[in-house]
């Protein structure tokens, strides 16, 4: 193999992988907007207590 | 890096052998598999996070692929149907199949926690684990019944797409999972009849290997009749129904009757036609699960239409 195709073959490589890692960020911010709009939990603890995330009994 | 560092020598791996590292075909019976799973399960999903969970499951057995082709290097190596794998033929080292596999494996089992739930992603972990280390390692190299217990890693997928929509076991699960359980051994072993030579000549101990051919086609007979109550079963759980049932009574009794051919068959004849029984009951086993799979399907959509019939007796 030449330096030339060995270049194009990796060149093709790359720009593949760069393909499937923006797939993957479209595709986890699509699960965060899913999970959002299904009403998953917005707010979390933080360092102090959050009186408005406890379970009201 | 500057272009020095290019290696004119050896083979430049592109980016198709790291996708032949995942095993294609098999993800795609996955997919399919995994897909039926989620959708025939109780509850609703959301459509992104149904994708995703059956993207992230198949890459979990793409995952398990990959480490099963670094452990399994050296007999792929052996053997004429594994020789043209990534491994054997040079393009990806050993090394980096292992460092992909483990990469897809924490990757799809943690995304897939994330899109559906922990307990989804806990039996994928679990069903990485049984193919890479149980089959692979362990069973594969050790004794004949690798595949009937090997069998398992491939029957998970339908209960994990099950698991990631509704978020527990059921029967319905357990069945779908019997089900390409059973299925395995016949077409493997079907496979097994017409492959021999690679497999002694690797020295794994198929059945062919260690029982001779008439034991095999005792043994496929056998568990052909015992996939059918499994395989017929599922039309009285709640995901199955007429059409399964009509359709799975008809494929069992084809693959019946191909499992008994090969139960007749002399070795002397088989060699003559080159297996061709063979093979076919190989071929229809694949279309035997895919049909089936199909009619789950088919049924879960008259579901969703509200279009049933109220007699149809729901026994598990």
């Amino acid at each position: 193999m030449t330096d030339d195709e060995i270049r194009k073959i990796r060149k093709k490589n790359n720009s593949m992988l760069g393909l499937i890692l923006v797939a993957f960020v479209i595709l986890v911010f699509s699960i965060t907007v899913a999970k959002m709009m299904g009403g998953a939990t917005m707010e979390a603890y933080d360092h102090v207590r959050r009186p408005q995330l406890e379970q009201i009994n | 890096m500057t272009e020095a560092t290019i290696k004119t020598t050896s083979d430049q791996p592109d980016f198709g052998n790291y996708v032949s590292l995942l095993k294609p075909r098999v993800m795609s019976l996955v997919v399919f598999t995994a897909a039926v799973g989620l959708i025939v399960a109780p509850g609703s999903m959301n459509i992104v996070l149904a994708f995703a969970s059956v993207l992230f499951i198949a890459l979990g057995a793409g995952a398990s692929g990959s480490l099963n082709m670094w452990w399994d290097a050296d007999i792929d190596s052996i053997m004429k149907r594994t020789q043209g794998r990534p491994v054997p033929s040079g393009k990806v080292s050993a090394n980096n199949a292992m460092l992909v596999g483990l990469w897809m494996s924490v990757l799809s089992v943690g995304m897939l926690g994330l899109a559906s739930n922990w307990f989804a992603a806990g039996l994928l972990a679990f069903t990485i684990f049984f193919y890479a280390v149980v089959y692979s390692m362990w069973l594969k190299r050790s004794t004949p019944q690798n595949i009937v217990i090997g069998g398992a890693a491939g029957a998970f997928p339908p209960m994990v797409g099950w698991v990631a929509a509704s978020g527990s076991i059921s029967y319905e699960a357990i069945g779908m999972f019997m089900l390409i359980f059973m299925w395995t051994p016949p077409h493997f072993w079907a496979l097994a009849l017409f492959m021999n030579e690679d497999y002694s000549k690797a020295g794994i101990p198929m059945l062919t290997v260690t029982h001779g051919k008439r034991s095999t086609r005792n043994h496929i007979l056998t568990y052909t009749i015992l996939l059918t109550p499994f395989s017929v079963g599922l039309a009285f759980t709640s995901i199955g129904g007429p059409v399964y049932f009509v359709l799975s009574i008809i494929l069992s009794l084809l693959f019946l009757l191909g499992a008994f051919k090969l139960f007749k068959r002399e070795e002397k004849i088989a060699i003559e036609d080159n297996y061709l029984e063979e093979r076919k009951v190989f071929k229809f086993s694949l279309f035997y699960l895919f049909l089936l799979f199909t009619a789950l399907l088919i049924e879960a959509s008259f579901r969703s239409y509200d279009v049933r019939l109220i007699a149809w007796p729901q026994v598990f």
